[in-house]
């Protein structure tokens, strides 16, 4: 199939579904005027029933802690999958060649600086995930791009050193397999899987939200782990094997 | 009757699933995927809109105050994540794809053979 007769079938079926998606929307509540109960309800009952002020994390780790077990999982699957995908073709005994990277005085400066601002930041998005807006996902993100501006002002061989296989799988796991646990440990005390039995603390402290604060924890360390692998990864991915140069 | 957000969210979902068909190149056809998948980001958050409604977090307003529906930002959260996991994976089998073929076009791609 030529590309010009791929690009004019493409147009008439996108333009032909998009018809019917649009046909779809126009019987939409108006935008601004939701109706539905769910957010008055969750506005109203999560500050008084869990002390959380950012409802969409007591959505995401305590009302729907499930799918987002899921969802920490699916992330933890695509990370292995990448590594499996890139070490079966790798293989074991292929040695890599560092690249030199020449960094600029600039770029190393302002790297330097920003170090220690990039880590605060992250683990208080981390930590304050629960009261403020942030948690574990996208803290651990934050976490996660330290390394790479290590990487950034320092080049591979600082990376490779602070993104020690072993002990960065061993922390994915970690976080991962922490989710889980603190589930099972409601169980056990008789409760539902991942229901909040904890106490929920003073509100609009650190301590509040039981459960909430340690499943951020657990995804921000799972997430920020997770993210420096794929770093690691495609780097590695990037290098030529010595034989090839 | 105003349905504006929703219809941006079409447009966008519909521009990236033309580039995905038409694409001649593997990273052009992920970065499309990834414009598709943003048009839900759309929906689920113009879905969720209040008129004059703040952000579902009370900790400076008393609980109360009018807020937009969080369900659908946890979900959009939810979203997010699905969207960098995914092109991660698709980035690393198009690399793959290019150590074994040698190209990144689609087209030139021969079929897998078992």
């Amino acid at each position: 199939m030529t590309i010009r007769s791929r690009q004019i079938m493409a147009l008439g079926s996108t333009a032909a579904l998009g018809l019917l998606l649009v046909w779809g929307v126009i019987r939409l509540p108006d935008f601004g005027a939701y109706p539905g109960p769910y957010s008055d309800v969750l506005n109203a009952a999560a500050v008084a029933e869990r002390h959380v002020t950012n409802i969409p994390s007591a959505v995401n780790f305590d009302y729907r802690a499930f799918d987002t077990l899921g969802e920490e999982f699916m992330l933890f699957v695509a990370v292995a999958g990448l590594a499996v995908l890139f070490r079966e073709q790798r293989g074991r005994s292929n040695r890599k060649n560092p690249s030199v990277v020449q960094v600029s005085e600039a770029v190393r400066w302002m790297g330097s600086g920003l170090i220690g601002f990039t880590v605060l930041f992250g683990m208080m998005i981390v930590l304050h995930g629960s009261l403020t807006p942030g948690g574990g996902f996208q803290g651990g993100l934050i976490l996660a791009m330290t390394v790479l501006l290590i990487y950034l002002i320092r080049g591979d061989e600082a990376f490779e050193r602070l993104s020690r296989r072993a002990f960065v799988e061993a922390l994915e796991a970690a976080g991962a397999g922490a989710y889980v646990l603190i589930g099972l440990a409601m169980l056990t005390t008789g409760g539902m899987f991942l229901e909040n039995l904890l106490p929920i603390g003073r509100l609009r402290e650190l301590d509040s939200g039981g459960t909430i604060f340690l499943i951020n924890l657990a995804t921000g360390v799972e997430v920020s782990a997770a993210f420096v692998l794929l770093f690691a990864e495609f780097l590695e991915e990037s290098r030529k094997p010595s034989s090839e140069r | 009757m105003n349905v504006l957000p929703y219809v941006i969210a079409v447009w966008l979902f519909l521009a990236g699933l033309y580039g995905v068909a038409t694409s001649r190149n593997l990273i052009h056809l992920i970065v499309c995927l990834s414009v598709a998948q943003s048009s839900t980001y759309i929906l689920l958050i113009a879905i969720g809109y209040r008129q004059g409604a703040g952000p579902p977090i009370f900790t400076y307003v008393p609980p109360g105050t009018p807020a937009v529906d969080p369900v659908v930002q946890a979900l959009a959260l939810t979203d997010v994540v699905v969207s960098a996991a995914m092109t991660a994976l698709l980035l690393a089998v198009a690399v793959r794809i290019y150590k074994q073929t040698g190209t990144l076009d689609p087209q030139k791609i021969r079929p897998l053979r078992s």
